[in-house]
């Protein structure tokens, strides 16, 4: 059977995410007590978890989560990563053994910075050079995948329930001030682990409920400037649409909002001149940046979180607020399971944002 | 006089019981294949001249008429066919050239029909247009590479100019000259009212139709017939006509006997004169030399204005394109071998280019290999017939797509291949006055309007259906593509799988 990123495997999923906008960070248990609830949206073929906050200790080194198949490919991806990066600290990722999770590849992380001349001579910045050395890794090491690659955070994931995966990473030992999770329901799956979610990038985190039309259009488009969409997943591809936007382009965040959901033109049209003009140039250049298609997802990123659903909103998602906490999910149940009494509770409409960042962050 | 080799192609049926001697047919025939015999009191056909119109078939009042292929038949041989062999009589008997007109009728793959849609089941679900908005709005025009924000959170970035199109078609380049006033007048009228463009062809732009500037791209051929700075900023945007599919590497010819006191006025040719065309443009020899006229009309039309420039689909297109794309064009029309014209030669039509499907795969992928796809507009032409043929072509890369064949039949054209004559029974491909009479642009003029909106409802529904709602998300996504019956190599060159797959 084909694994991921040979074959494009649709899949429906549910998702949770909770933040602290004060900076307060929590363990891992409440997030994975929401993504329980939702145990029958996911099929025990993928489960997964980001956390942000919880490596302060590194919080200037690039936390590389990698997965190798054998030793012999962790040995050659290790000479890679030892040729272009400085090593402060390598070792497993601490496990315990859970009952359905079978079949796990070595799992190993590596706190790094950049050998400084080989990025000045590249002519880029660290998160390019480093994103580079990712797309390199996974997209030419046959059985070595890097699944985590920002500052201060990591994703956890694997083939099985989120809770199993949660509790095989332990993660109640870990403290974030932001979670996201996924469940998983593909139509089929070869149990491949880096195939679960969330997706990541640098610091951008991605987990998604639903299956994109757009998704050869947008991948087409990202790899125009030097992405490679090894996985063939909606999440790995709106997660290259963020970075470039964002990152790479220098779009405000809730522009690129703009362009991934963009505004339908017969709303456009009656807007003032120039708002006008602003959105359309947004539609005319991004075009294939619009992302179509059923879809809720949950972005984390350096500022915090954002929630996004698809223009006409054709996945289920629910927010809650309490205190300085910004909760959402593909059910109302699965925040209520783990804030009984939020201040306020709502649905998103088709297209708009539910923006947490952190207190002071910029938008 | 020695014997005419060539028999007829078709043969003109009356039933003479049905027959009432009215000599509607008579007057109706251009071809004048008719006549009354008062000796005899019956109506005669001569069918060497029949081009099979279906004219006289639809006026005959009775319905006595039927045209037929003529039954003769040469002896049976599969190298030598019928077609080869009058090929022969007639180039014996004339010493000339073979001319014919509209687009290539071989029967070479027609790619559009190898392949097939994808939809929406269970996993995503389609969307209905009629309960939810369907967009099929684009842009055409270059873009830059990224749109830039200050500080302030406020864009910077200034885009170039674009024209917008309601539906992703526009009426291609078919000349005030190579077609009636009225044609003209209906395709016009037709793009105002769809918001979408047509295309003047390379004939110049008639005074009277100057009020439909919106709606209209200019073009600028080798002739530059009618060409003067008002025609330049008269339309949205401005078309360098390089080539055309139906006859790559070949110019044009307009007979002066359809060079009337209009067609001069609008050309800027004297009466009678023909009007020809070179191969080439002779101020371009080089992609350099087209980025100075791309500049030249640029500066002409104060960088207000799209610059499209359109090239026939040879056998190097994608390397062809990117050079127009990075020469400074805003637009990149493609026109395969099987585009229409008014008049080609017949060697030329059916034997030089390549098909539209493959040129558009090749220079889609190309161009995004070279990472310069997202800055231009890519427009196909040559022959598109149906809104699934629109949807497969985005689908594979395009922005948007030409019909020229397919409006003209909307409009009465029942493809009797016969253009060049200039006695097009349909008022189309025509200047005599009495036949472009026969063209109401009234009516004419709505039945594209009908047409262009048909294709709209099912384009909204065909993308409904993939679960897209923008067709955005379709342009360059070819995985809603699968192959049918096509070779490994096929599949390779259009970047699609096999159904199955
Ligand atoms: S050329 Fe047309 S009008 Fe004349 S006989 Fe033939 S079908 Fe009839
Ligand atoms: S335009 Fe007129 S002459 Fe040309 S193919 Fe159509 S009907 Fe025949």
């Amino acid at each position: 059977m084909l694994k991921e990123g040979q074959i494009r495997i649709p899949s429906g999923c549910a998702i949770s995410g909770i933040i602290d906008k004060k900076g307060n960070r929590f363990t891992g248990d409440v997030i994975m007590k929401s993504i329980a609830l939702m145990h029958d949206r996911s099929n025990g073929l993928g489960g997964g978890f980001a956390a942000y906050g919880i490596y302060p200790q590194y919080k200037d080194l690039f936390a590389l989560h990698i997965f190798y198949d054998n030793t012999s490919i962790k040995a050659q991806t290790e000479e890679f990563i030892e040729k272009h990066f400085e090593i402060e600290s390598a070792g497993d990722i601490p496990t315990t053994p859970v009952e359905g999770i079978t079949n796990k590849p070595l799992i190993w992380r590596y706190f790094v910075t950049p050998r400084t001349y080989l990025v000045r001579d590249g002519f880029m910045d660290e998160n390019e050079f480093t994103s580079r050395c990712i797309i390199k890794i996974n997209a030419d090491y046959k059985g070595a995948y890097v699944f985590s690659s920002g500052k201060n955070m990591g994703a956890f994931k694997g083939v099985g329930f989120p809770e199993d995966i949660g509790k095989f990473f332990m993660l109640e030992n870990y403290e974030a001030y932001f979670w996201s999770a996924h469940g998983r329901f593909p139509t089929n799956t070869p149990g491949w682990w880096g195939g679960a979610h969330p997706f990541t990038m640098l610091n951008w985190s991605v987990v998604h409920n639903g299956e994109i039309s757009s998704y050869d259009a947008n991948r087409r488009f990202v790899e125009m400037f030097g992405y490679k969409c090894t996985l063939q997943t909606d999440t790995e591809v709106i997660t290259y649409l963020f970075d470039l936007l964002v990152r790479k382009h220098g779009i405000p965040i809730e522009k690129a909002m703009k362009i991934m959901t963009a505004p339908f033109w017969d709303d456009i049209d009656r807007e003032s001149e120039d708002v006008k003009k602003e959105l359309k140039s947004l539609r005319a250049v991004y075009a294939n940046a619009l992302v179509n298609g059923p879809f809720s997802i949950v972005l984390g990123c350096e500022n915090g979180m954002i929630a996004l659903n698809d223009r006409i909103k054709l996945r289920s998602m629910v927010a809650a607020e309490k205190g300085s906490k910004t909760f959402v999910a593909s059910e109302e149940s699965a925040i209520r399971i783990i804030c009984p009494d939020p201040d306020r509770v709502w649905s998103p409409r088709g297209g708009e944002p539910v923006i947490a960042f952190l207190e002071g962050a910029q938008k | 006089m020695s014997v005419n080799f060539t028999t007829p192609l078709f043969k003109v049926e009356r039933d003479e019981n049905k027959c009432i001697q009215c000599r509607v047919c008579e007057k109706q025939c251009s071809n004048k294949v008719h006549s009354y015999d008062a000796e005899d009191d019956v109506m005669r056909a001569k069918d060497q001249d029949c081009v099979n119109c279906h004219r006289c078939v639809l006026l005959c009042p009775t319905g006595a008429l039927i045209i037929k292929k003529y039954p003769n038949e040469f002896r049976e041989n599969a190298n030598w066919n019928g077609q080869a062999i009058s090929e022969i009589y007639k180039q014996a008997d004339t010493g000339t050239v073979l001319l014919t007109s509209m687009g290539n009728p071989k029967p070479f793959t027609i790619y559009w029909d190898k392949m097939l849609l994808n939809a929406s089941q269970v996993t995503n679900p389609s969307i209905d247009p009629l309960r939810e908005p369907m967009e099929t709005r684009v842009l055409i025009g270059r873009k830059p590479d990224k749109l830039e924000y200050n500080a302030k959170g406020e864009l910077v970035t200034e885009i170039p100019p674009q024209i917008e199109l309601n539906v992703p078609i526009m009426f291609s380049a078919m000349s005030y000259g190579s077609i009636s006033r009225n044609a003209h007048e209906s395709l016009a009228r037709a793009a105002t009212e769809l918001g979408i463009c047509y295309n003047t062809g390379e004939g110049g732009l008639n005074r009277d139709f100057y009020k439909y500037g919106k709606n209209t791209i200019v073009q600028v051929a080798s002739g530059r017939f009618g060409v003067n700075k008002e025609y330049l900023n008269a339309g949205a945007a401005i078309e360098i006509k390089i080539g055309q599919g139906a006859k790559p590497g070949i110019g044009g010819h307009l007979p002066g006997r359809k060079v009337g006191e209009d067609v001069s006025a609008t050309r800027m040719i004297p009466i009678g004169s023909d009007a020809i065309s070179p191969a080439p443009h002779h101020d371009i020899y080089s992609i350099e030399d087209l980025r100075q006229l791309i500049y030249s009309l640029k500066e002409v039309s104060g960088y207000k204005k799209p610059v499209f420039v359109k090239i026939a689909a040879v056998h190097n297109a994608a390397a062809i394109a990117s050079g127009i794309a990075r020469a400074g064009a805003d637009v990149i029309v493609v026109d395969g071998f099987r585009g229409g014209t008014g008049a080609a030669p017949l060697r030329v039509r059916d034997n030089v280019g390549i098909p539209i499907e493959l040129a558009l795969a090749s220079i889609d992928e190309r161009l995004r290999q070279e990472g310069i796809r997202n800055q231009i507009s890519l427009v196909i032409a040559g022959s598109v017939r149906n809104s699934a043929d629109i949807v497969k072509a985005i689908a594979l890369g395009a922005d948007a797509v030409y019909i020229g064949s397919a409006a003209l039949l909307a409009i009465g054209c029942h493809m009797c291949m016969s253009c060049a004559t200039g006695k097009c029974n349909w008022g189309i491909a025509t200047q005599e006055p009495e036949l472009v009479k026969r063209l109401n642009p009234d009516i004419m003029y709505k039945r594209l309007v009908n047409l262009i909106s048909a294709w709209n409802h099912e384009i909204q529904e065909i993308i409904g259906g993939m679960g897209i709602n923008a067709i955005d998300s379709l342009r360059g996504n070819r995985l809603m593509l699968r192959g049918i019956g096509l070779t490994n190599k096929e599949l390779e060159i259009l970047g699609i799988h096999h159904a199955g797959e």
